[in-house]
């Protein structure tokens, strides 16, 4: 089967190769046949490609230690669940998998897009073809072959590291690149309007599904890793700022920027330049994390084992990112605005400055990121740019934001009055004031955490006025029950609503942010018997028991598992069990450094995070570390409601009405307007 | 529910589903009484007896002591970078998968110069004279780095200044092409104007 997935990757480059050119000179040349020859290549290439992914899974399975991929990442005793995931769980796999779910995305791009954009979808066919054609070049050419076979065949794998044998794991890292993959989609379609001077709002109507579908995988993908380090790596946090955590939330942001700015494209032919430019460097941003994550060059607990991968992609950045910026500028006397800004005081200008702070976090980011390296060049020493940097440039940014997120939808079209600012902003305004000053009260004094929480209170009125105004507008029009309005109120204008449910998503990850603010956390040892306590910012004490340690075999490790009776005031809640685990191979060696699986007890107002560390002497005397989270449950909560307010935007149909003034039916109008 | 004379049972689609959701919830209501978490089989309280293979257990480690809860130590090793490779500081290191031991060989260190009568500033000092300024979690703000605090902050700034700029002229010279306004018609009934925004909230993107 490897030299059947061989022959596959081979067949992909040269079908690849072959889908770029005829994809491009078909659609600069006009040729009906080079564009159709060029849409057959992508498909061509994806059937090369599953074929390819369907024989390395076939290794995977067989336990083909011949193969070193599958010798390096899977054992005999390994789940089958890991053994899948096994597929993406090292460089070489990942890159076969990000090449495959490329040409299986570009193939339904092609499929999908209604027959008005055909003149785009050869470039479209071009651009894909050239990206999964560089994909599959990386493996053939740089040492990074999944099929590779070893001179041996040892008796068993190194097995999948057990940090990696996590539910998240398996749903984190294809979620992320799903995330990044689809990008190059609007990517595509941005080339395409380029090289064919069609830039109007119509290849922004051909992407819209492609880039909520991006931006909804990227949330996804950074929330599921968040929920991922938390449970796992087991230092009591979800967000360290590492270069690979914050490669995923470049691209989150930009693309975050965008489904703001596009709107004002749509609606009022404006800012063509900058979504153009946007959507190119979401996509740079996507190739940049792939470049951090499997170069080395900045060092991460999260990236690939360094590897001269990494200069592959720096070269394919350079080189797209000059051709894409070249061709941008030589079209830019195309890209000129439809209408103009009429007010400072308008929810265009508003929607400029959100763009403004999100490519600002975004920089920020990117810098910290770099400086360390940027340091090094220009002083000659090496700095840490750890989370106290990261958090002292960007909170603030990311509160102003957040005010943002309730302003925004609070301003008019256009131009907005005072009466009608006074009429909108009283309720929210009113209600982050009041929420701040409860808060104040009842005696927080962290100020991020009362802003954050302020603010978060102001968003959430600004959300509950604008439902409230919208079902009540129904009820009196239609005569519809509340319930009834709202629900057709969301069904009628998805994306708004949908959006405002976003909104909410945000501002519930806010609060779950300031939380962190309150944590508490004490280290012990504990003989069985003995106790120690812990006291929650909420004020009660925890009293946890050490029960005593057993040790026990299970599928492929073994574990010493402490156990802790845990009560709260005097009150039994339950128990909670933290394990060490040393994973084993079939023959039972050890395969990794034993790793710590957290105890967690978990409800709504904060987790109760303990760490077995370690046993003193040999004997049940055990080193445990307990921590007070505030707040953890609502980041998954937030997460949860941000998806689903996004697969509210993305879901197909809508009000006619809604489907036309987002279809670019509004430039047409303002246009008209401004020439009459 | 109704019964017919052949004696089947006529249940209608409503009826049905209801039936589904409730043998459902009823279900996941047992299933939840069924597993709660089961203390009284696991082990109880008793000696510190000796585990079976202590190797299992990792790396073996020291009973806890004053100096490792100290929140001075905590607070001095969160802002000191781990050199094991970890991206962690010292203390979030130690206490996290327990395996590393260079962060507990430098949590020691600092406990030392703290006995040693050197307070928080003096300790970060000896660090950095030892391992260089990559040792701290953050650079400090001095010469070149201050480029790194401050580069992201002005910016923002300075663009959100331009933009204003921009958009103020954008705004000026969008203004004269305005039709000019023609005297307000009488306002609509609030039943009207209620209307109208009705429809325009329908219509809002």
């Amino acid at each position: 089967m490897t030299l059947l997935g061989n022959l596959a990757l081979w067949l992909a480059l040269l079908v690849g190769i072959w889908g770029a050119l005829a994809g491009f000179v078909g659609g600069l040349k006009d040729r009906p046949d080079l564009a159709r020859s060029a849409r057959h290549a992508v498909f061509a290439m994806c059937a090369a490609l599953l074929v390819a992914v369907v024989s390395l899974e076939w290794a995977l399975f067989q336990h083909d230690f011949n193969v070193e991929y599958v010798a390096a990442y899977t054992s005999r005793n390994l789940p089958v669940f890991y053994t899948w995931s096994a597929l993406y769980a090292g460089q070489k796999g990942s890159l076969l998998f990000w090449a495959t779910v490329l040409s299986v995305f570009g193939s339904l791009a092609l499929v999908l897009t209604p027959r008005h954009h055909r003149a785009l979808l050869p470039h479209v066919a071009g651009v894909v073809s050239l990206v999964a054609a560089f994909f599959i070049s990386v493996m053939l050419f740089g040492q990074a072959n999944p099929f590779q076979r070893l001179p041996y065949t040892p008796l068993d794998g190194n097995g999948l590291n057990p940090q990696l044998q996590n539910p998240g794991m398996v749903f984190h890292p294809p979620m992320l690149y799903l995330g990044y993959i689809s990008i190059t989609i609007p990517f595509a379609f941005a080339i395409a309007a380029l090289l064919s001077k069609r830039l109007d709002t119509d290849w922004l109507v051909a992407i819209r599904k492609w880039t909520l579908l991006s931006w909804l995988f990227l949330s996804i993908g950074i929330c599921l890793g968040m929920w991922w380090a938390y449970v796992e790596l087991g230092w009591g946090g979800y967000w360290a700022w590492d270069p690979v955590e914050n490669a995923s939330l470049l691209p989150w942001l930009t693309m975050t920027a965008f489904l703001h700015s596009v709107m004002i494209q749509e609606k009022r032919g404006m800012l063509k330049k900058w979504n153009l430019a946007l959507i190119i460097g979401s996509w740079l941003l996507s190739i940049f994390g792939t470049f951090i994550t499997r170069s080395g060059v900045i060092s991460s607990v999260h990236s690939f084992t360094q590897s001269s991968v990494g200069y592959f992609f720096l070269a394919f950045l350079i080189v797209m990112g000059t051709a894409s910026f070249a061709l941008y500028a030589n079209r830019l006397p195309l890209l000129s605005a439809e209408a103009q800004l009429e007010s400072m005081v308008s929810r265009e200008a508003s929607f400029l400055f959100n763009n403004l702070l999100f490519i600002g976090i975004a920089f920020s980011v990117l810098w910290g990121t770099l400086f360390p390296i940027l340091s090094e060049l220009v002083q000659g020493t090496k700095v840490t740019v750890g989370p106290p940097f990261f958090n002292q440039v960007n909170i603030p940014l990311g509160l102003a934001l957040l005010a943002l997120t309730g302003i925004g939808p609070l301003i008019a079209w256009r131009r907005a009055s005072v009466p009608n600012l006074q009429r909108q902003f009283a309720v929210p305004g009113t209600v982050g004031v009041f929420t701040a000053l409860i808060l104040l009260v009842a005696g927080m004094r962290d100020f991020y955490a009362l802003m954050a929480i302020g603010l978060g209170g102001f968003v959430v009125g600004t959300v509950v006025q604008e439902f409230a105004r919208g079902a009540r507008a129904r009820h009196r029009q239609y005569g519809e029950g509340y319930a009834l309005a709202l629900g057709r109120l969301i069904a009628r204008n998805r994306r708004r609503y949908g959006g405002y449910i976003v909104h909410t998503g945000i501002v519930i990850l806010f609060v779950a942010f300031a939380g962190i603010a309150f944590k508490t956390e004490t280290e012990a040892s504990l003989r069985p018997g003995e106790s120690a306590s812990i006291r929650s910012p909420y004020g009660w004490t925890y009293r946890l028991t050490h029960l005593g340690i057993s040790q026990y075999d299970a599928l492929n490790r073994q574990v010493t598992a402490a156990t802790l009776e845990v009560s709260r005031d005097g009150k039994r809640l339950g128990v909670l069990t933290t394990e060490k685990r040393q994973h084993v191979d079939a023959l039972g060696r050890p395969t990794f450094q034993p790793s710590t699986e957290v105890g967690i007890r978990s409800d709504l107002r904060e987790d109760l995070y303990v760490v077995l560390g370690g046993v003193v002497n040999g004997t049940e005397q055990a080193v445990f570390r307990f921590t007070i989270n505030p707040l953890v449950w609502w980041v998954w909560y937030g997460g949860m409601i941000v998806a689903l307010g996004g697969l509210i935007v993305m879901w197909p149909g809508g009000s006619p009405a809604a489907k036309r003034s987002q279809a670019g039916y509004a430039v047409r109008l303002v246009g008209t307007e401004a020439k009459t | 529910m109704t019964r017919r004379h052949d004696a089947t049972l006529h249940v209608d689609r409503r009826e049905f589903l209801a039936l589904g959701a409730g043998s459902f919830l009823s279900v996941v209501a047992s299933w939840r009484q069924a597993t709660p978490q089961s203390p009284d089989s696991l082990p109880g309280t008793g000696p510190s007896g000796r585990l079976w293979d202590p190797a299992r257990a990792g790396r073996p480690l020291e009973p806890v002591n004053a100096a490792d809860n100290d929140a001075a130590i905590q607070a001095i090793e969160k802002q000191l970078h781990c050199t094991c490779g970890c991206n962690l500081d010292v203390y979030t290191c130690r206490t996290t998968d327990f395996t590393c031991t260079v962060s507990p060989a430098m949590h020691q260190h600092v406990v030392g110069l703290a006995e040693r009568g050197m307070t928080g500033q003096q300790i970060i000092d000896q660090f950095v004279r030892e391992h260089g300024v990559a040792i701290l979690m953050a650079p400090p703000k001095r010469g070149f780095n201050l480029a790194g605090y401050f580069v992201p902050s002005a910016l923002i700034v300075a663009a959100g200044l331009v933009l204003t700029l921009v958009l103020r002229r954008w705004a000026r010279t969008a203004a004269p092409e305005r039709v000019p306004a023609r005297p307000l018609a009488p306002a609509g009934t609030s039943e009207e104007l209620e209307r109208l925004r009705g429809e325009l909230d329908r219509l809002s993107v």
